[in-house]
């Protein structure tokens, strides 16, 4: 179950950390949505895996870790929260630069402004 | 237990949730209900300071839960002192609101407000997980706050910071997931005593969470590699936010002082002074990376953003240098430049009002109206910020200084905090004397008026640098005493033995 278990947290860590670099806000989204259902697997697990464990001391033979469990609530719910507000924040950084990229332009596509052409823009008008 | 221990979080939330249902309410009511708050802050938080002043430890234990069960709020000298200067900028900051930032939005008191409610319980928790909470709430409150106004300009440094600080957040929690791990405990005072007692083989987890968390804190507090997000970020927000944010990297240098005295300190056995080898030299380069900024800057707000970078590495490089003298130093620099940086951001909104289209860009343009009063705030500011006598800055920086013991540290420190200082009296008296002396013909066509609560909420921050050294003798007796306490880690544990109502 550990192997399993660690294998399904590190692929889910790596999508996230693949998306994020991505620089386009969609897959940022995605890519964020990954690491904090990586990083929710991985808090839970702080507490041991434990089967047919109960949360009470002595009421079986294993005890089950109920508080990462109360952790990784608050953090899911934390986690969905940011989460729409970063979709409407992309949705806004999109209708204002017209640019899914998250600096607001695309460095490939258009050619890069010559260093200092913007203070000269400035100065002429 | 003290019930007055969670006024601070109470009032905040209370006027925030009043601000909510207001939306509609008439302007004057909503900004005076608003202002009462935050004056209520200060006066509550200043009885904290004299209460807590004793050097006794105060708990209150939500819900009767004992700790380490339950969520425990502490106050002592370090979280009172971060509350007060909290208040005092808060209210500042929101007198200037009026006017013009509180009008084009119905929801900013209430944003406002609730950013003041995640300062607090960051200040006063005393548990990992509960810190974990605090920032969600005050950065969720921040990204509002910092994309509130008119214009594109800030979506995309907005959209920086929110994702910047949700791989934050992610990275606190395997932190907080792999200490928790092997000590089965994230109150503080619980985690600095099993800490010490770990057995050999469960050492490099908790390190490694350890300095995930310096990771975490490093990029609230804006340390060197995770710097970068800052200046756009700062130097677009509107102005009583850029000053209210002036106090959101001390929140990352407040947690690393906590965590790192209390959890990872002195007497923390194999993992003592964990992480500070590396915090001293990053301090001391991200002063390097804040003067090539505060130089390279086309505009005062950028400049000032840059300024606050500076500090922040000086107020850590003070810290590491892990001696007493060190901490009460880094403590009597942070509320100096705090309080300053804010009332900065405030005289530059001032100058970008009074100048058009070219706002605070350091470009020639027509003369000011007001142009005496706004450059004699700038000149103070300056003055302050880059550490010359006879303003704060300067017995900060001195203080700084005389803490360092001689070897390589004390030659590092004292070249680059001299070398600071020069380099920001240099881009302060670029900036000023094109901004303030450099005009061109021509004029205006409406400039804003300075208006009674714009005047006062900016000078009475910067001239809060005055009263700092009046007060100079009482604030170093109590960051003395403060650092001393701090230090002191076996009387935090102390409130594990709380005892409970019923109990007594």
């Amino acid at each position: 179950m550990e192997i399993t278990f660690a294998l399904v947290i590190g692929s889910l860590t790596f999508s996230g950390v693949y998306l994020m670099l991505r620089a386009r806000t969609f897959p940022v989204v995605m890519g964020l949505t990954m690491l904090s259902y990586g990083v929710n697997l991985f808090l839970f697990s702080s507490g041991r895996l434990v089967s047919g464990g109960q949360p009470i001391i002595g009421s079986t033979d294993t005890y089950a870790d109920p508080l990462p469990q109360a952790l990784v609530l608050t953090a899911i719910v934390i986690g969905f929260a940011m989460t729409a507000f970063l979709v409407v924040l992309s949705l806004r950084a999109k209708a204002d630069t017209d640019e899914d990229h998250v600096d607001g332009r695309d460095h490939g596509e258009r050619p890069e402004d010559p260093p200092g052409a913007e203070r000269l823009r400035e100065e002429s008008n | 237990m003290n019930h007055w221990l969670i006024a601070p979080i109470l009032i905040p939330l209370i006027g925030g949730f009043l601000q909510v249902f207001m939306g509609y309410a008439p302007l004057n009511l909503r900004r005076t209900l608003g202002l009462a708050t935050t004056a209520m802050l200060v006066v509550t938080t200043f009885f904290l300071l004299m209460m807590a002043d004793d050097g006794n430890y105060r708990a209150y234990a939500f819900g009767n839960w004992a700790p380490p069960f339950g969520i425990v709020m502490v106050l002592d000298r370090l979280a009172a002192l971060m509350l007060f200067v909290t208040a005092v900028l808060a209210l500042f900051a929101h007198l200037y609101s009026i006017g013009r930032t509180d009008v084009s939005s119905r929801q900013f008191h209430a944003l406002f407000l609730f950013q003041l409610l995640g300062l607090n319980i960051a200040f006063l928790t005393g548990d990992l997980f509960n810190l974990f909470v605090a920032f969600e709430v005050l950065l969720i409150a921040s990204y509002g706050l910092l994309l509130h106004g008119e214009g594109t300009r800030r979506t995309v440094p907005g959209l920086h910071y929110v994702v910047l600080n949700l791989v934050g957040s992610a990275l606190f929690l395997i932190s907080v997931g792999m200490i928790y791990s092997v000590t089965g405990t994230l109150n503080m005072a619980d985690l600095a005593v099993t800490v010490r007692q770990l057995p050999a083989e469960d050492l490099p987890l908790v390190e490694a969470g350890g300095m995930i968390l310096l990771v975490v804190f490093a990029l609230k507090a804006a340390l060197l590699p995770l710097t970068f997000w800052l200046p756009a970020a700062y130097a677009t927000a509107t102005a009583p936010v850029a000053a209210l944010f002036a106090v959101m990297t001390k929140v990352g240098v407040y947690a690393i002082i906590r965590v790192y005295t209390l959890i990872f300190g002195e007497n923390a056995g194999a993992l003592s002074n964990l992480g500070m080898d590396w915090v001293f030299p990053l301090a001391l380069l991200t002063m390097v990376m804040g003067m090539i900024g505060m130089i390279g800057s086309g505009g005062v707000r950028t400049l000032i953003a840059w300024q606050v970078v500076v500090s922040v590495g000086t107020i850590l490089a003070a810290f590491a240098l892990m001696n007493e003298a060190g901490l009460s130093s880094a403590l009597f620099y942070l509320i100096h430049t705090t309080w300053v940086a804010g009332g900065l951001f405030l005289v530059a909104d001032m100058i970008a009002g009074q100048r058009g289209s070219v706002e605070d860009r350091i470009v020639t343009a027509p003369r000011m109206r007001n142009r005496t009063f706004i450059s004699v705030m700038f000149m103070l500011g300056a003055v302050a910020a880059a550490g010359l006598p006879p303003l704060s800055g300067f017995f900060a920086k001195v203080l700084i200084m005389k803490s360092a013991v001689p070897g390589v540290e004390m030659a590092a420190l004292w070249t680059v905090i001299l070398l600071s200082g020069f380099i920001s009296l240099l881009a302060f008296s670029r900036a000023g004397s094109i901004v303030f002396w450099r005009n061109v013909e021509g004029h205006i066509e409406q400039p804003e008026r300075l208006i009674f609560p714009h005047t006062v909420g900016a000078g009475a921050l910067i001239a809060l640098s005055v009263a700092i050294v009046v007060a100079a003798g009482p604030v170093s007796d109590y960051t003395d005493a403060t650092a001393k306490q701090l230090r002191d880690t076996s009387a935090y544990t102390s409130i594990l033995e709380m005892t409970m109502v019923g109990e007594e």
